[in-house]
């Protein structure tokens, strides 16, 4: 399936992913990191905590609510505001297609 | 078309506009027309504060409750400044000084108090007009005119050595005028402290230069037009400018006896608030008796206001009040005190605790009877009112250990109290949190535990600011603390404490996390109690457990521990602290293939290699070919030993094998917190067993002493002597079944320095050493299947369990 949104970029199959896990990918010379919640969400937001630059793909989630691993100041994948904490996260639209591809788009 | 009911409330004070915001919250608004007379001319303000309005340290303005725009926000209609002289009960009516009549349908005394002037002679000029300088304190006018007029005096006698009058003197100390307290009694505040305590209480003022007189009644106050000193029943004079009379209160019940309602004290009401004589009438605060006794404190106020509110709009037609216990905590100039119940046994049998330091004002007294606590005077040092308050509120059984009601032993100092403590004291040293902002955080609205610390953070450390963290946040709440249900659930997101969790998980036989939050949690994923219910299911169902990573803490995913910059620390399993040559080789190539950028000798007694990056992990723990050390998860850990009979010329027992086989059988064993462990060859203890979460020390004969629930981590604590075994075998079983023991009755992350006090030595000792509940076969049996089902983690080298489970980052596929 291709797209016609400039900026979107396909990550490959969501598989990669482990449900209710996020891993870190590459886009050209960006980092982004993506999740999958056990609800079905796919998120990418930016790669590391605002706080003290915990990976966050090695956080625990909670439906679309992300726990940094160094800290646990906490996030709403889904918009980026800070759950617990002083600061939000950046947050890319993303998609899985029918196939089971991720696509996020990247500004 | 009005079909609301008229209520009419007689007094303005704490009790009356209480009373009616009880109302208004339950609805009030749309049954009755509320009407208020107050005598003052003001909205309601907090008369406790008063004080702090004659010493300066706060605005009249700040004291206001309810300013007047409250009562027209809520369609009240406040007659500030009229008051009522004349109740019509047959009419229905009120009919205030003025002669206006009101109507009411339902009617709420609220009159309070008033100051009790005794009657002494000259307390006005002849002429019946007031003598210039003699003022009661009660009011913000008093208040006002009180500090008036002592920016002109030298010297002023405050008549009264109770609550009030102390609070008094305090004021008037900040102007500058030599402060003389004019006592009937035989010592201070009767009512809160007994001889003794009074005595250290003098003591104390006087040093600050307030002068006391005891057993001193006042016969007249003396001069023409002005104060000029006070003359006493036993011939003496005291030359003063100014008197304030603060000798105790008075019902304003009146207004009840002239209408013909039965008055003792005070007005007579039953257990609903309502008067005895008539069901339209209701009764509260200080001008109600209730059960033959009247209160002059805030918090029955506010009970009553409550019930009578339930009554009155139907929200609970059968609510009643059943009195209050008393139970007050306040400064007294400047003196923290905090008073509860009697002040004096009342029968022989009952217990008395006594602490008195007289040389620096601090004196504790309580009164305990069938270990419960029916009174207490904590002076000069109230840092432990808190918990005493709720073992007296709710008369709970007080722990055998009395001392520890009266002083923090063993656990870090209060060194100030709280009320003393700066705002900007830091009481979370791991994320930076201060009194004041825990302070704000109460203040703003959050009045529980669990509110305050997502909030603020405080206590989301390593945690041993907890306690103090609860301590700051019920004293700015003053008891009002709003207990989250939550904090009795084994994890936040499922409703259920622990035992009840387990029996449910084995009933409906649960075998995953996402099985539970479906079945007991409807569904909803709760991201702080994941790691808690892995660890639990582990310890539960053994290999049978149906792991889901995502549940587990990043540690146990990839089996190390992170660190800031997101690389992880390496630790291989060194039994006993005992290592050989061949390990340290194989360690040392590691080090320098994967670049690791520092060794580190734990305290533990392993080797940590810090810095190495996930897609190194499996590859340095094949080539290291050595188990996991378990240095990440909530664990077993490790056992630290000394060198034992090995080569010590003082060792008596052999602390490398017995730590080597404790290691052996137990590593790696899921728990609530970490377990970390030691053996000391002798009780010289080098391995420092007396402050491990289980420790064994070797005494002579052959024998150990276990000792369990020590920490010397951000809490210390001296391990409690459990039992002493005979063999290396025993040790292996009696610690094995209280880690059993421990993994099935603590909190989430309680480590056993918790755990330990809280079940108790001598029940834990019961249950593990004499099978007392006749459960060791089965702690043994269940112990014995985790250790028979424990693999080490790091042979997920060979076969990762999840996809990409030990890549940092994914490259991007190119179409």
């Amino acid at each position: 399936m291709n797209t016609l949104i400039p900026n979107e970029y396909c990550l490959g199959p969501a598989s990669q992913i482990p449900i209710g896990e996020g891993r870190e990918f590459l886009i050209g010379e960006t980092k982004i990191a993506v999740f999958r919640s056990r609800n079905g969400g796919v998120y990418a937001t930016q790669p590391l905590c605002p706080h003290r630059a915990g990976p966050l793909v090695d956080g625990l989630m909670g439906g679309n609510i992300l726990a940094c691993p160094l800290h646990a100041w906490k996030f709403d994948l889904s918009t980026g505001q800070p759950v617990l904490g002083d600061c939000g996260l950046t947050t890319y639209p993303a998609r899985m297609t029918e196939e089971g591809d991720i696509w996020v788009e990247v500004a | 078309m009005n079909t609301k009911q008229k209520l009419v409330v007689i007094g303005n004070g704490m009790a009356g506009a209480r009373t009616v915001e009880e109302i208004l919250a339950r609805g009030g608004a749309d049954q009755f027309e509320i009407v208020m007379f107050g005598d003052e001319p003001y909205g309601n303000y907090n008369r406790i504060l008063l004080s702090n309005v004659l010493n300066g340290s706060q605005d009249a303005k700040e004291i206001f409750l309810n300013p007047l725009e409250w009562y027209a926000e809520n369609n009240i209609n406040l007659h500030a400044g009229v008051r009522i002289s004349e109740i019509d009960r047959a009419a229905k009516c009120v009919i205030d000084t003025n002669g206006a009549v009101t109507s009411y349908d339902k009617l709420i005394i609220a009159t309070g108090s008033r100051a009790f002037v005794p009657p002494v002679q000259g307390l006005m000029n002849e002429d019946g007009t007031d003598k210039h300088g003699v003022y009661v304190f009660r009011t913000i006018d008093d208040c006002h005119k009180i500090a008036g007029y002592a920016t002109k005096c030298a010297r002023a006698a405050v008549i009264g050595g109770g609550l009030l009058g102390l609070e008094a003197a305090r004021g008037l100390i900040n102007y500058g005028v030599e402060v003389h307290v004019v006592h009937l009694g035989s010592h201070l505040m009767e009512n809160q402290l007994d001889a003794q305590a009074g005595a250290i209480l003098r003591n104390t003022m006087e040093k600050m230069g307030v002068h006391v007189h005891l057993g001193k009644s006042t016969s007249a106050i003396l001069g023409d037009d002005s104060v000029t000193g006070l003359a006493f029943k036993d011939g003496e004079e005291l030359a003063c400018d100014m008197v304030v009379i603060s000798a105790g209160i008075r019902p304003n019940s009146e207004i009840g006896r002239e209408c013909g309602m039965t008055v003792e004290r005070a007005i007579v009401t039953d257990d609903q608030m309502r008067s005895v004589d008539d069901p339209d009438i209701f009764v509260v605060g200080e001008c109600a008796q209730h059960r033959g006794r009247v209160y002059g404190l805030v918090a029955p106020l506010w009970e009553q206001g409550r019930v009578l509110a339930d009554v009155l709009t139907g929200a609970n037609p059968k609510a009643e009040y059943h009195g209050s216990k008393l139970a007050t905590k306040l400064k007294v100039m400047g003196v923290e005190l905090a008073s509860m119940g009697v002040t004096e046994p009342q029968y022989p049998t009952d217990e008395v605790l006594h602490f008195a330091e007289p040389k620096r004002g601090i004196y504790k007294k309580l009164i305990v009877r069938d270990d419960q606590l029916i009174g207490a005077i904590l002076l000069g040092d109230a840092s432990k009112a808190a918990p005493l308050m709720q073992h007296f509120d709710h008369g709970t059984n007080l722990p055998d250990d009395r001392t520890s009601l009266l002083f923090d032993l063993g656990l870090p100092p209060a060194s100030t109290s709280l009320l003393e403590m700066p705002d900007a004291t830091q009481i979370c040293n791991c994320n930076g949190v201060s009194k004041g902002q825990i302070r704000k955080c109460v203040e703003g609205g959050k009045r529980s535990l669990k509110m305050v610390m997502e909030s603020t953070r405080a206590g989301m450390g390593c945690g041993s600011c907890k306690a103090l963290v609860k301590d700051v946040v019920e004293w700015v709440c003053d008891g009002k603390v709003e207990e989250d249900p939550s904090v009795h659930y084994y994890v936040p997101g499922v409703p259920l404490p622990k035992p009840e969790l387990v029996a449910a998980i084995k009933e409906q036989n649960l075998k995953s996390v996402s099985a539970i939050f479906d079945t007991l949690a409807g569904g909803v994923e709760e991201v702080g109690s994941k790691m808690a219910l892995s660890s639990l299911l582990s310890t539960v169902w053994g290999a049978d457990y149906a792991e889901e990573r995502d549940a587990r803490f990043i540690n146990d995913r990839v089996h190390a521990n992170i660190q800031k910059d997101g690389t992880f620390s390496v630790v291989p399993q060194i039994k006993g602290g005992v290592t050989t040559a061949d390990q340290l080789r194989k360690i040392a190539d590691a080090a320098d293939k994967y670049n690791v950028p520092m060794v580190k000798v734990t305290g533990g007694q392993r080797i940590d290699l810090v810095g190495v990056r996930k897609e190194d992990l499996p590859k340095m723990w094949k080539d290291l070919g050595m188990p996991s050390g378990h240095a990440y998860g909530k664990s077993f850990r490790t056992v630290k030993t000394c060198i034992g009979t090995e080569l010590c010329r003082f060792g008596v027992g052999d602390s490398t094998a017995l730590g080597i086989a404790i290691e052996s059988r137990f590593a790696g064993i899921e728990s609530p917190g970490k377990m970390k462990l030691a053996t000391a060859g002798c009780p010289r203890n080098c391995s420092e067993a007396m402050v491990k979460d289980v420790g064994a020390v070797a005494v002579e004969g052959g024998k150990w002493e276990i000792y369990i629930g020590g920490a010397a981590g951000a809490h210390v604590r001296k391990g409690d002597l459990l039992c002493v075994c005979e063999s290396h075998e025993e040790v292996l079983m009696i610690i094995g079944r209280f880690m059993q023991y421990y993994r099935e009755n603590a909190k989430w992350l309680e480590r056993t320095y918790g755990f330990v006090p809280r079940v108790g030595l001598d029940k834990i000792r019961d249950v593990v050493v004499n099978d007392s509940e006749g459960i060791a076969a089965r702690l043994d049996a269940a112990m014995q299947k985790s250790v028979d089902d424990y693999v080490d983690p790091w042979l997920e080298a060979e076969q990762p369990v999840s996809p990409n489970q030990f890549i940092t980052t994914l490259p991007m596929v190119t179409a």
